[in-house]
């Protein structure tokens, strides 16, 4: 018994006591019928290989580790993005439970949405019931200013029409014919989360715009896309909109539900673009998306209201947030504040400092696809080598715009994008490619252990690491955050790889 | 200042009255059923289970897939499990559930690993079966040490009249008899996880029991063989009840299915004495495995002290005086550490109160730790548990607690605002609301990436997570104190 009441020992080294591990080479020698250590070394040493790679690569069924989820994730993203809103899936009820986990687990927040609870009969009868109570119910026990709809697989395969249930549903007095209840449809099995929050979001803007006269103002929309940093970015853009002193609305913002303060109260609701913002937006003389690939429908949908639209992709770094900045310098008619012509000095000045440390490292990225263009320009800006850059749901628009990056880079030679892959591909590129630095999800910390290379955590879902989404990654305030978190992976690489006494420990410096 | 019971019964009464208050009429009928306050004596706690959630209340259910694919299958570690439908349902469950194995994953493992078909809308329309023949090919390239396969259906699946039973007999005989089991856990099934375990453990029989060669992976029985049903080894869980199991001179031939493997299900059925720890989960296997081959099953807790110190003699009491000499051995051995837990740990939590709001086992099974270190749990429900759960509980619960089955948002926020409980114990969706509220909670399912909480060496870590929830110097400082 090595258990102490003193001091507690926990699971990571309690199983490693001689008594467990005698109890599990036991366990395995006799009941698992496991194949022999050599087999396994054997077929462990084929998945290095590059024979392994291009059967990997030949998949056409099969994906393993994906780094994307689903449709209604997203639309869920868009919906808490909204004052006093609940989100709402029609459909099976156990995908809300597992968007609300998937989002906590990532906030470390709570997350409020209700589901219509579909079961066997709804399949075969369809779920109009199934909204007209849940509207009823969730409106009563909730009270949201708004319940915005969006769909799971199920309700889309047995082709449930929204529009017509939720008028029905008002018809009965569910809520009242006043109450808005925008919806999408936002189906699992076309694209990925960032559809979701796309459509989900082209629902909530057509839901307010259609129909309505449009009066041009001078101010202007910003639309973040879906973003794991939000909570950081947010107050980051809005900071620099102040800055430039622009009269501006954030189109959905869930940066301040997912970030509330624990002192007694739970709020189910804070924060949010009112509906009073999203009419108003309808005026605005333009919109800036920041990322594009995340907004497709809706930018295209607010270009035919008649507003100017810009499509930005993920831009960071110092060229990315130069674009940014004259993008609302030009469409504000306000000039770029000296503080943050200072704040961009600063960056650079820590650019200086530090490149040489960067400077011809090979990295392997993935993520969603406005992401990985940002990071791939900031990435060669400071003179690395993003030799894989992966996208699960970026297709082969994404795949030119990332090789354009490239090509317009010396250090782009030898890099490669590789569109609709999965983690498991990029598993085998890192056997066969070698890189100095991974950058992803939290799911990356497999290929960490696997490949032996140092992972830096971006993107979402970020679950074993915390609090690194209530920080921006945009501006340049953010980029620098990132290079930060870069260089702390290289050089806590660097220490464990001289930390040897005796041995290696002549360059365990103390001054990097 | 507590309360008496009756008058704790009266203010529970008030407190159901009045959540009922908010919802409309239909509704709040329907609720009604579904909670009530524990009289001492009653031989049922009195409430309706294992029914619809209303829509759009925010259950916290999830669904069948959740309850297969998320605790069944997922753990059996040399197996690969094809989430079968969207990318999303695989990617929720991805991990998430801390199910401990020890293997090469990848290679020989794949436990926290993501298969998915990854439906796209071509597949909606011309069926997946085609799909699902070519990642079983793909998977037979490139995973070659996988043990067999299981095809985990979500909801489309169902829906578009795909056949994965054909499928998968007709690959399974192209790869020479593998195990190949086609799992019908469509989300839309049920009411819940509940529904997905009972599938899941029909699988079992249908497809590993019903097929396996009787002379496959041989091993000489012995009169004291038990398998471990029902534990999927959170953290490590089945780890350290195995260990006690086996100190008291048994030998644990299977885990179900934590750190599980395909062979200890096949070879189950020479087990001696199937014991029980998640009844909700896998009780229709037991049942089986009594009816086909005889095994007796026993129920036990390994949840603190006092109840591992009961389930150790009643699983010795199924075998011979060398194995109830061995229980009163190990129990000897470990009283020494369980009085050190809880000389440290009772002075801190003693009169402490708990709500709990778990799955389908542990709404009572850690009733019994919580009064080991002198807490008292006042209020308990169930996500999907049946009403043979509820009977079960009575022998936990103390009168006038409150019990709420498949508890909705708003309900378990009021009653916890109301009592004013000294610790939550529910999931990762309630966690937050109840910290926010000032409220110290713990993870009841993933243990809060704590862990293992079976047995004595996890008894310990579980009272000293207890202590360092409620007493951790946070709660004090949540109001400014120019607010105070």
């Amino acid at each position: 018994m090595s258990q102490n009441a003193e001091k507690v020992i926990d699971h990571e080294m309690l199983f490693r006591e001689p008594e467990y591990v005698e109890m599990f080479a036991k366990k395995k020698e006799q009941f698992e019928f496991a194949f022999p250590v050599e087999k396994m070394e054997e077929i462990r040493e084929w998945t290095k290989s590059k024979e392994y790679q291009d059967l990997n690569f030949a998949r056409e069924g099969l994906t393993v580790n994906p780094a994307k989820a689903c449709q209604p994730l997203g639309a869920v993203f868009a919906a808490v993005g909204f004052a006093k809103t609940l989100p709402f899936v029609h459909g099976s009820q156990g995908c809300v439970a597992y968007y609300r986990s998937h989002f906590s687990r990532h906030f470390k927040e709570p997350t409020s949405c209700v589901s219509s609870s579909m079961t066997e009969d709804a399949a075969v009868f369809g779920g109009l019931n199934n909204m007209v109570d849940g509207l009823q119910n969730a409106y009563n026990l909730y009270k949201p200013d708004m319940i915005a709809v969006s769909t799971t697989c199920m309700a889309e395969v047995i082709g449930d029409d929204l529009g017509s249930f939720i008028r029905t549903a008002k018809q009965k007095g569910s809520v009242t014919e006043d109450f808005d209840v925008p919806y999408a449809h936002t189906p699992a099995f076309v694209g990925s989360h960032i559809t979701g929050y796309d459509n989900a979001l082209k629902g909530v803007l057509t839901h307010f715009w259609e129909g309505k006269e449009r009066t041009p103002n001078e101010s202007i929309n910003f639309i973040g896309g879906f973003d794991g940093n939000v909570v950081g970015n947010m107050p980051e853009i809005r900071r620099i909109l102040d800055l430039f002193g622009a009269d501006y609305t954030v189109v959905c913002d869930p940066s301040d539900v997912w970030n509330t303060p624990t002192d007694g109260e739970f709020r189910m609701y804070d924060g949010g673009t009112t509906k009073d913002e999203v009419k108003r937006a309808l005026n605005a003389k333009a919109t800036l998306s920041f990322q594009g690939f995340s907004t497709e429908k809706t930018t295209k949908y607010i270009a035919e209201t008649g507003q100017e639209v810009v499509s930005l992709y993920h831009p960071m770094g110092v060229a990315g947030t130069d674009k940014f900045l004259m993008e609302i310098s030009r469409l504000t008619g306000k000039p770029i504040p000296e503080s943050l012509e200072k704040e961009r000095g600063r960056l650079m000045d820590a650019i200086a400092d530090s490149s040489a440390h960067i400077h011809g490292k090979k990295f392997a990225l993935y993520g969603d696809p406005d992401l990985m263009l940002g990071m791939t320009a900031f990435l060669l800006e400071l003179g690395a080598e993003p030799v894989h850059v992966l996208s699960t749901n970026g297709g082969p628009e994404w795949a030119e715009k990332v090789q354009a990056l490239f090509d317009a880079s010396p250090f782009g030679a030898g890099c490669h994008v590789y569109p609709k892959k999965d983690l498991w591909h990029m598993r085998s590129l890192l056997f066969t490619e070698p890189v100095d630095l991974l950058i992803g999800n939290t799911y990356g910390k497999y290929l960490e252990r696997d490949c032996n290379v140092p992972l830096v955590r971006m993107g979402f879902p970020i679950f074993d690491r915390h609090h690194y989404h209530r920080f921006p990654i945009w501006g340049y305030e953010g980029s620098l955050r990132v290079m930060v978190s870069i260089l702390d992976e290289i050089f806590e690489a660097l220490d464990a790889n001289t930390i040897d006494t005796a041995k290696t420990d002549y360059s365990y410096d103390i001054i990097r | 200042m507590s309360l008496t019971i009756e008058e704790t019964k009266v203010r529970n009464k008030e407190l159901i009255a009045e959540v009922l208050k908010a919802y409309p009429e239909k509704s709040a009928k329907r609720r009604a059923k579904h909670l009530d306050v524990h009289e001492e004596g009653q031989s049922e706690c009195d409430v309706k289970s294992n029914i619809k959630s209303l829509p759009g209340v925010m259950t916290i259910r999830g669904c069948a897939y959740a309850g297969s694919k998320g605790v069944v299958w997922g753990p059996i570690k040399d197996m690969i499990h094809i989430s079968h439908g969207p990318v999303g349902c695989g990617q929720y469950s991805w991990a998430s559930r801390r199910n401990y194995y020890i293997g090469t994953t990848g290679i020989d493992s794949f436990g926290t690993m993501q298969f998915t078909s990854d439906f796209q809308e071509k597949d909606i329309v011309f069926g997946g079966d085609k799909k699902l023949e070519k990642i079983m090919d793909e998977i037979q390239v490139l995973f070659p040490l996988n043990k067999g396969i299981t095809v985990q259906s979500e909801c489309p699946i169902g829906l578009i009249g795909d056949d994965i039973e054909a499928v998968s007999k007709k690959k399974s005989k192209e790869y020479g008899g593998k195990t190949i089991v086609p799992v019908r856990c469509e989300g839309f099934r049920g009411v819940s996880q509940s529904l997905g375990h009972h599938i899941a453990n029909d699988a079992i029989r249908d497809w590993v029991f019903e097929k396996t060669d009787a002379d496959k992976n041989k091993f000489e029985a012995t009169p004291y063989d038990v398998a471990i049903i029902g534990d999927y080894n959170i953290g490590g869980d089945a780890w350290s009840s195995r260990i006690l199991l086996e100190e008291m001179g048994l030998r644990v031939i299977a885990q179900w299915s934590g750190d599980g493997t395909i062979a200890e299900l096949e070879n189950t059925p020479k087990a001696k004495l199937n014991i029980l720890h998640c009844y909700r989960s896998m009780n229709y296997i037991s049942r089986y495995m009594e009816e086909k081959y005889g095994i007796p099953w026993v129920e036990y807790n390994f949840f603190g002290p006092s109840k591992i110190e009961a389930s150790l003699r009643e699983i010795a009491s199924h075998f011979d005086d060398k194995i109830k000499e061995g229980a009163e051995r190990v129990i000897a051995k470990y009283k020494v550490l369980t009085d050190a837990v809880i000389a440290k740990y009772q002075p801190r939590l003693k009169d402490k109160t708990v709500m709990l709001f778990v799955g389908g086992l542990r709404p009572r099974h850690v009733i019994g730790a919580y009064e080991d270190l002198g807490m008292n749990v006042v209020g308990t429900g169930y996500e999907f548990g049946h009403n043979d759960d509820y009977q079960r509980t009575t022998h936990y619960v103390k009168d006038g607690t409150l019990i709420y089955d498949d508890v909705t948002g708003y309900e378990f926020e009021k009653f916890v605002e109301k009592i004013q409980p000294d610790l939550v114990g529910s999931g990762i969706k309630e966690k937050y609301v109840f910290q926010k509220m000032g409220v110290p909670f713990r993870q009841m399912h993933s243990w809060d990436y704590s862990g293992p909480y079976h047995g004595y060496d996890g008894f310990a870590i579980f009272a000293r997570d207890m202590d360092m929830a409620i007493n951790s110097p946070v709660w004090a400082l949540t109001k400014a104190p120019w607010k105070k």
